[in-house]
């Protein structure tokens, strides 16, 4: 257990309580923090996109080929442009903190 | 038996848009895994079905997002991807003759004189029928936008998300941003008609298929067109008319580029769209079903598969085909008021098989 400190697009800080046993992602959605996440984990839209704030970067394992061909569709790619169901949580991330990028937009 | 990794994709009958009313059972909204199995279950108690998609093709996410992914989770199916499941709902609906209104979106539903429902889709396509199943998944796919704040006013003139008419990119100068198998297609074929043309990506790797790339890449050192690494972060002009863009480096540069028209392949998003405006009960976009005949608060209106909710709702595909055999129970009285329903199986009843074509 852990936590995220996540920014939405409104620009309003969250702090999520977060499981070891779940993705970023879905510690986001179970949070109900507004994330699309159309596909769900299946690394097939981009919907869940996060900017990683870069102190957490080098913590992060790096970009899959899959995430990476993914990134291909965000609307705005940045250096520290991640797939947050792409990213395991464990406890090394206490304290991970990301802002959600616009494809995350629910309708 | 039917393999699955050899079955290529069955024929599908594909009507042209527009053109007089159709009069039909059920009209299935959404040609995904889930609205494919519909027709069948639809199909063994002779309910005739036309399917509407917004996609080109039949599959729905199974075909969009994960057509090479595999699935684990279809009883009696230890492995397949999505579009093989794809081939085999097909050939598998296919003999009961499905008829699909593809590249088009269910967006008016009306009630009519005599008491049926009445969609009209966004290609002017008019079907009737008794019964209407949302079977939309995570909604339609539309083309993701260029969030820039003066987008809108560009779209549609100068500013594109997909190719209607070739003629209109004669003669432009033409800046194409993407990195897929769209972008590099559109690339290709517009070369030859536009002014000039420009892809700007935002690494030197392709997911479009190696032949494209390879072809793009000679047309790039033959000099016949640009690629460009970078991103877009601002269009300039006047009215709808886009003069240039500006485009960001990787290495952190802007550079304003001058064009006459933008065509951009961001890949597509879900979005629930017109059905939201029927009146239907709605739950965090999803619509709310009971668990008996999966109809909506509109009776005559029916939400199988990830598109609908109800306590206990799991987001699986075998969930979805569960959904459809109930919704099927229930639209049988709507398509032939005043029938018995006899339930039989395929397994013995030489009635089905009869209508399964294998006696």
């Amino acid at each position: 257990m852990g936590q995220i400190i996540v920014t939405d697009l409104e620009g309003q800080e969250h702090t999520v309580e977060a499981d070891d046993s779940m993705s970023v992602m879905e510690n986001l959605f179970d949070a109900g923090i507004p994330i699309k996440a159309a596909c769900f984990g299946c690394c097939s839209c981009s919907t869940c996109h996060v900017y990683v704030d870069p102190e957490w970067l080098g913590k992060l394992e790096p970009r899959g080929h899959e995430e990476e061909e993914i990134l291909d569709m965000v609307l705005e790619h940045r250096p520290n442009s991640r797939l947050s169901c792409q990213i395991p949580y464990n406890d090394a991330l206490d304290g991970l903190r990301v802002t959600l990028a616009l494809d995350t937009k629910p309708d | 038996m039917v393999n699955l990794s050899t079955l290529e994709a069955p024929p599908i009958t594909i009507a042209e848009p527009g053109g007089d009313p159709i009069r039909t059972d059920m009209i299935i909204i959404g040609a995904g895994p889930v609205g494919l199995f519909a027709v069948f279950e639809a199909g063994l108690l002779d309910i005739k079905c036309h399917l509407v998609d917004a996609l080109d093709k039949p599959g729905g996410q199974c075909a969009e997002l994960y057509p090479e992914k595999p699935i684990y989770d279809i009883a009696g199916i230890p492995v397949c991807t999505g579009q093989e499941l794809t081939n085999g709902l097909l050939k598998q609906c296919g003999v009961f003759n499905p008829v699909f209104h593809l590249s088009q979106m269910a967006e008016q539903l009306e009630k009519t004189a005599d008491g049926l429902w009445r969609l009209t889709t966004s290609e002017g396509t008019v079907l009737e029928a008794p019964n209407i199943v949302i079977a939309a998944g995570g909604g339609s796919f539309v083309p993701k936008k260029l969030p820039l704040p003066n987008a809108e006013q560009f779209e549609g003139h100068s500013l594109f998300y997909a190719v209607r008419k070739m003629a209109a990119f004669a003669n432009k100068k033409l800046l194409i941003i993407g990195g897929g198998d769209s972008a590099l297609d559109w690339a290709l074929n517009l070369q030859p008609l536009a002014k000039h043309v420009t892809l700007l990506h935002r690494r030197n790797e392709f997911r479009a298929a190696p032949d494209s790339v390879g072809k793009m890449q000679r047309l790039v050192a033959a000099g016949e067109m640009d690629l460009q690494l970078g991103q877009i972060t601002a269009i300039h002009g006047d009215g709808n008319q886009i003069k240039s863009v500006t485009i960001k480096s990787n290495e952190g540069k802007d550079v304003e580029f001058e064009c006459d028209m933008v065509l951009a392949f961001f890949g597509l998003t879900m979005k629930l769209g017109p059905v939201a405006n029927w009146g239907l009960n709605l739950e965090q976009n999803l619509i709310a079903v009971d668990t008996e005949k999966f109809e909506t608060n509109v009776p005559g209106i029916f939400a199988i598969g990830d598109i609908c909710t109800y306590p206990g709702k799991l987001k699986l595909i075998l969930s979805g085909f569960h959904e459809a055999a109930l919704m099927c129970q229930q639209a049988y009285h709507y398509a032939f008021p005043g029938k018995k329903l006899v339930f039989r199986y395929t397994t013995s009843s030489s009635e089905l098989q009869k209508k399964l074509g294998v006696t």
